[in-house]
């Protein structure tokens, strides 16, 4: 094996324009599967993600946000938005039959102007009530959220002072929470009291947005738990008969209209690694079967030195094995450049939750792709590999090939 | 070495008006013994290099056995065969044949690289002194002449001191100087015990061997001296 190895490095060394062009399409074979994968991958956590940290089996928010379609706006593209109504609608429906818990949560965008650190989502949440936010925290956060305390999304730059201003309200950065793959990656999370001192000097600022807003008693939405023996469905309707001026959306139907838009990119991702794969293969195939053939004369006389076919064979697929592992490791480091540092703009790019698997994952991945590829491009040279060795030599040179 | 050829035949698909297939080779019986070199002439496309395909293991007869030192080569496994023509065998192919990855002198080292056999740089050098093409050890095969790529290939057959050499126009583009070098250099081979057999036009063969064989669409008669 030494000696097919060797030889086999020298010819594809020796020719370096025909090797690079057979390295570039092995590169495409393992670019296609494992940066396809990744972000296939990455999509699938992202929807798990965000289902998670849904956390509710029921959103309610005020009619005009849902028709604006701003709450997915924020928590999916992380797109700062606000909207409001009255405290009392929380009371309504936490009273609503079959609500088992109901917290509130109050959403406020920061500005790019010299009141606010960086523009971004801020979310509000209520300790007393809250089963969404606190839950998320506690996998990175050990402490309680306090008056003035901020704890930030993952996706934010931590300051190296610890502290954020937002409408001129000086934040403590306590914890930074972990990634999810969504909007509420670079949101900033308060408690009640601090967001709507925010929202007080905001006012007391001039913004023209909370002029009219009573601080005190707005909320953005309210996230609902429902009891177990009732139909989530069922509670849903109740809230929207009997709340006015709200719209109550079950999040299940939130999550499923974005599975669904998964699926058909995935399906697209799917449908294109497969034709890059079938394109790739075939133009491997027919490019070793054309070497071979060119290369018919100097197998010849390499039988005539005393090879045997089955050395001719290791040779040319040892040669297609180089070239496929150089090929198909280049393809994945691409890939790896590419998914990789481009994520965010993937993300925004689908509008759907996108969250990178972690690293193990991602190594195997790699390792997998790149063994996969290796092992196709490699047969792709099984064919041209079985007619060289089976021609008879006499008959070559006597070609004069 | 002993070569033995009985009744050898070799016919090729070719349609033709009468037949679909074409007789290269009539029913021959060749003997090469040790220590004398066999020349076989013949005009082109009468059979010699088909004959000579089949004596070196690389083109199965239609009929016929070919033995090696009694031992019937067809007989064997490909990888069998192959090693022991590594082993024992100097084949020098017709054409230009040097492989056009590996420098001169990698080119004559192969042979023994192929199989593990021990291999030092001064047997290479050696020989490629004796073909005269010692100075172009480091070029590639594509910066050599015609007649330089024909002694490479001679110097490569000669590496693995084969009891058997087996030459197929093995002067051709080589000047009139060069030429009795090289037929010196095959009768040397054979007064060193090998078994030479040597298929050529070269008129002056005749002169450096013990027996000359004629081809005549595809029958080989012994020659009249």
């Amino acid at each position: 094996m030494k000696f097919e190895r060797t030889l086999a490095w020298k010819n594809l060394t020796r020719k370096t324009g025909r090797t690079a062009a057979l390295i570039l399409l092995a590169a495409f074979l393992s670019l296609s599967i494992f940066g396809g994968s990744i972000v296939v991958m990455s999509l699938r956590s992202g929807l798990k993600s965000y289902e998670a940290r849904l956390g509710a089996d029921i959103v309610v928010v005020p009619y005009e946000a849902q028709t604006k379609g701003t709450l997915e706006s924020i928590l999916l593209q992380g797109i700062p938005g606000f909207f409001y109504m009255d405290r009392s609608y929380y009371e309504k429906v936490a009273a609503t039959e079959g609500v088992e818990q109901a917290t509130p949560q109050f959403y406020l965008a920061s500005t790019s102007a010299g009141c606010c650190s960086v523009p971004v989502q801020i979310i509000g949440f209520d300790p007393e009530t809250d089963f969404i936010i606190k839950p998320w925290i506690r996998d990175s956060y050990a402490g309680d959220v306090g008056d003035g305390d901020i704890l930030i999304g993952s996706s934010i730059e931590m300051p190296l002072s610890g502290y954020l201003t937002f409408y001129n309200t000086d934040c403590r950065v306590v914890g930074q929470l972990e990634q999810t793959g969504t909007g509420l990656d670079t949101a900033v999370y308060a408690n009640m009291h601090t967001i709507r001192a925010m929202t007080q000097n905001a006012k007391s600022l001039g913004f023209q947005s909370f002029t009219d807003l009573d601080v005190g008693q707005a909320i953005s939405s309210v996230m609902v738990k429902v009891e177990d023996g009732y139909g989530i469905s069922e509670v849903t309707d109740d809230i929207n008969i009997h709340v006015r001026h709200v719209e109550a959306t079950q999040a299940k139907q939130m999550v499923s209209s974005i599975a669904g838009g998964l699926t058909s990119v995935i399906r697209i991702i799917g449908l294109l690694t497969a034709m890059i794969w079938v394109l790739a293969l075939a133009i491997l195939m027919i490019a070793f079967a054309m070497i071979a053939g060119e290369r018919k004369k100097e197998f010849a006389v390499l039988r005539v030195m005393g090879a045997s076919r089955n050395m001719l064979s290791r040779l040319l697929l040892g040669e297609s094995a180089m070239i496929s592992l150089i090929g198909s490791l280049l393809g994945a480091i691409l890939a790896a450049l590419i998914v990789f540092p481009f994520g965010n703009l993937i993300r925004s790019e689908l509008e759907l939750p996108y969250l990178l698997p972690n690293m193990g994952t991602v190594a195997a991945l790699f390792v997998g792709s790149v063994l996969l590829s290796v092992l196709a491009g490699a047969l792709t040279a099984l064919w041209s590999a079985l007619r060289i060795s089976r021609s008879e030599t006499g008959l070559i040179l006597r070609e004069g090939a | 070495m002993e070569l033995k050829a009985e009744k050898i035949t070799r016919q090729y698909f070719r349609k033709t008006k009468d037949s679909n297939v074409f007789l290269a080779l009539h029913e021959t019986d060749l003997l090469l013994k040790s220590g004398t070199l066999t020349e076989i002439t013949g005009r082109s496309g009468s059979g010699k290099s088909t004959l000579l395909n089949v004596l070196a293991g690389l083109l199965t007869p239609t009929a016929g056995t070919v033995y090696w030192d009694g031992v019937d080569i067809y007989g064997l496994e490909d990888s069998e065969r192959s090693r022991l023509r590594n082993a024992s065998v100097g084949v020098i192919p017709q054409g230009q044949t040097g492989l056009h990855a590996l420098t001169v002198l990698e080119n004559v080292k192969l042979p023994c690289l192929m199989y593990g056999a021990p291999v030092s740089d001064e047997a290479a050098l050696a020989l490629l002194e004796q073909v005269g093409i010692v100075d172009l050890q480091n070029e590639y095969p594509s910066g050599l002449s015609g007649g330089e790529l024909r002694r490479l290939a001679i110097a490569r057959a000669l590496i693995r001191k084969p009891g058997m050499i087996l030459a197929d126009e093995p002067t051709g583009d080589l000047d009139d100087e060069n030429t009795r070098e090289v037929l010196t250099l095959l009768r040397k081979q054979a007064d060193l015990g090998a078994a030479v057999l040597l298929v050529t036009h070269e008129r002056e063969a005749a002169a450096y061997a013990n027996k000359v064989y004629r081809m005549n669409g595809g029958i080989l008669e012994e020659a009249q001296s």
